[in-house]
């Protein structure tokens, strides 16, 4: 009679010690939620709403501001979607449903080391390899181009808004194909077949049994990208060029929320430091939105793929 | 309706299409590896690897410091992040099958996607203004960058592993919390050591988080209280900085930050195969998704 007592003793021990550290997950979010506020409680009490309103930020007047930050993310992470998830798409496709078999696996491991490098390496390569490159090649064309918008007028720098949204873009391909094709692979066997047995190629199948079907999923994988696109540092901040002003051209310098926390911080402290910190906490919100948003898109698109009659 | 050749026509001009999709994103990797070495090995030498860094113009600078900073850091960073991200992992696989566990899993993938920057301003909050700019701060950030990476490999590996074993050592009357930790994690093993590896590769190129944290040193500096240097550190400060010799030390640490990370990740890769060579990847895929989702199988 001891024995089991003595094993169900042991058994309750373990399961609480390792509840309360699974636990500690959930506290990590809601200290991080509650020490943020309570550090920017000082700029929050001076600015209030006009933080998410004003749109001067000088740290000599002691006027802060998160709206040209928040412009600067929209834009940057705009720019990665707009570049980076139609060519992520198309590498799902490839990597699912198209490459012959021997190379896929290769080519999804060369795609995956992209998410290997280090961001600050991006952030090196975009300044002295991607920058010429803009300068000398893509950004005339462009200004040749669409000049007459306002979103390509001034002079191409390199160092600009436009830059930073494309090494975000090479960014976000790894997170965006892998979770395109992990819901791409989930889709059931039965719905490829049907295409196919109705005399469909290879890319009409794709279309109709293969996309419509993960839609969702790869939508959420989109979303998942622009989640690391928002909160994405180092490489933004080495090539945006640190403007605190709002401009509509893709060729002027700007800053987004990352990356102005990390190029004033050291030199800040007081209101200032307050003011850096309830940035982060706009950032905080706007992170959790997004993941939140996508985690909920691919777990009720892979939940919903059924069990049996798919291959699986 | 168009002819059959059109439309075979029409599906291999989309197969070359998507072709040229996975060829665009490979440039700039390519680029990258092409660049840091040809760029960052002229840099690398005996003293560059064992000094000091230096400011311009001066001799003997190194990269020393830094090298020896990043290791501490990581492993200050391991020794918090790992056996939490493990005990967290054990607790979704095992113990999990409740609203409770959904709930952490649920966070655990939240935080995983959460910007490091903000993983910095919490461990600023915590630690930096407690004891000011040190290594343990940086450690606390990666530490904490870690758990949900490590968890979610763990949780992965241990669903991995065949439930006869389990339930045939529990039929022999083994307590849950032995099964666990004596049948369970040795069969999940390999799964284990790779997420750590992944995990360690992740937080060596941390960057956002150790300017907030460790801040960076010019100096031998191994104390838990001092700012220390770190390889990431010195590949952005120098970068940004206007004189050609710290620009090339800046190539040099990126050289030997990428070596190390490349290394990390094609370790896993290998051990990785070895694992699923009896599964195709498809089902490894399914399995995993549904295993998490489907509380009831």
């Amino acid at each position: 009679m001891t024995r089991p007592r003595r094993a169900s003793r042991g058994d309750a021990l373990f399961q609480t010690s390792v509840m309360l550290v699974a636990a500690s997950v959930l506290m990590l979010i809601w200290l991080l939620m509650a020490s943020l506020i309570m550090d920017a409680s000082m700029s929050i009490e001076r600015f209030g709403v006009s933080f998410l309103t004003s749109t001067t930020w000088d740290p000599n007047k002691e006027l802060f501001t998160a709206l040209p930050f928040v412009f600067g993310t929209l834009v940057t992470s705009g720019i990665a979607i707009a570049i980076g998830v139609p060519l992520s798409i198309g590498i799902a496709i490839c990597l699912s449903e198209l490459a012959p078999g021997w190379l896929r696996e290769p080519l999804a491991f060369l795609v995956e080391l992209l998410a290997a490098v280090p961001s600050v390496i991006y952030g090196l390569w975009a300044m002295y390899t991607l920058r010429p490159m803009l300068v000398q090649h893509a950004e005339p064309a462009l200004a040749a181009v669409f000049g007459w918008t306002p979103f390509f007028e001034g002079t191409a720098f390199g160092i600009d808004k436009l830059a930073a949204g494309v090494i975000l873009a090479v960014m976000i391909i790894p997170t965006v194909a892998s979770v395109s094709k992990e819901t791409m692979m989930a889709v059931p066997n039965s719905q490829r077949e049907a295409a196919l047995s109705l005399g469909a190629t290879k890319y009409e199948t794709t279309k109709i049994a293969v996309l419509s079907y993960a839609r969702s999923g790869i939508f959420g994988a989109a979303i998942l990208g622009l989640g690391r696109a928002i909160g994405e540092t180092m490489a933004v901040t080495m090539t945006i060029g640190n403007s605190n002003t709002i401009s509509w051209s893709l060729l002027d310098p700007g800053q987004t929320m990352a990356s102005v926390i990390a190029n004033n911080w050291g030199e800040a402290d007081g209101l200032f430091l307050s003011a850096l910190i309830e940035i982060g906490v706009v950032l905080f919100f706007v992170a959790l939105l997004v993941n939140v948003l996508a985690r909920v898109m691919v777990g009720r698109f892979m939940k919903a793929v059924p069990m049996t009659g798919g291959g699986l | 309706m168009t002819s059959y050749n059109a439309r075979k026509l029409k599906s291999q001009a989309a197969a070359l299409l998507a072709l040229g999709c996975v060829l665009v994103a490979l440039i700039p990797l390519a680029s990258i590896l092409y660049e840091v070495v040809s760029r960052g090995l002229p840099a690398v030498d005996w003293a560059f690897l064992t000094e000091r860094t230096k400011s311009s113009g001066q001799p003997g600078s190194g990269i020393g410091n830094a090298i020896l900073g990043t290791v501490l850091l990581v492993g200050w960073g391991s020794l918090i992040g790992l056996p939490m991200g493990i005990l967290t992992g054990i607790y979704i696989s095992e113990y999990g099958n409740n609203w409770f566990g959904r709930t952490v899993r649920f966070f655990n993938d939240i935080l995983g996607n959460f910007p490091s920057i903000v993983i910095g301003l919490l461990a600023y909050s915590l630690v930096v203004t407690v004891v000011g700019f040190s290594m343990i701060s940086g450690a606390v950030a990666l530490g904490i960058i870690m758990v949900p990476l490590v968890a979610s490999t763990t949780e992965e590996a241990l669903r991995m592993v065949p439930n006869s074993l389990r339930e045939a050592s529990l039929a022999l009357g083994v307590p849950r919390w032995k099964t666990v930790l004596k049948i369970m994690l040795s069969n999940a093993r390999s799964g284990l050591v790779t997420g750590a590896l992944l995990a360690v590769a992740r937080i060596a190129g941390e960057t956002a988080p150790l300017i907030l944290t460790a801040f960076g040193n010019s100096f031998w500096e191994t104390g838990l209280f001092e700012p220390v240097s770190a390889l990431p550190l010195v590949i952005f400060r120098n970068a940004m900085s206007p004189y050609a010799d710290l620009q090339q030390q800046a190539w040099g640490a990126a050289f030997v930050l990428i070596m190390m990370v490349l290394a990390l990740n094609i370790v896993v890769r290998l051990l990785t195969r070895l694992r699923f060579k009896s599964m195709s990847k498809k089902k490894v895929v399914s399995k995993i998704w549904l295993q998490r989702l489907r509380p009831s199988t």
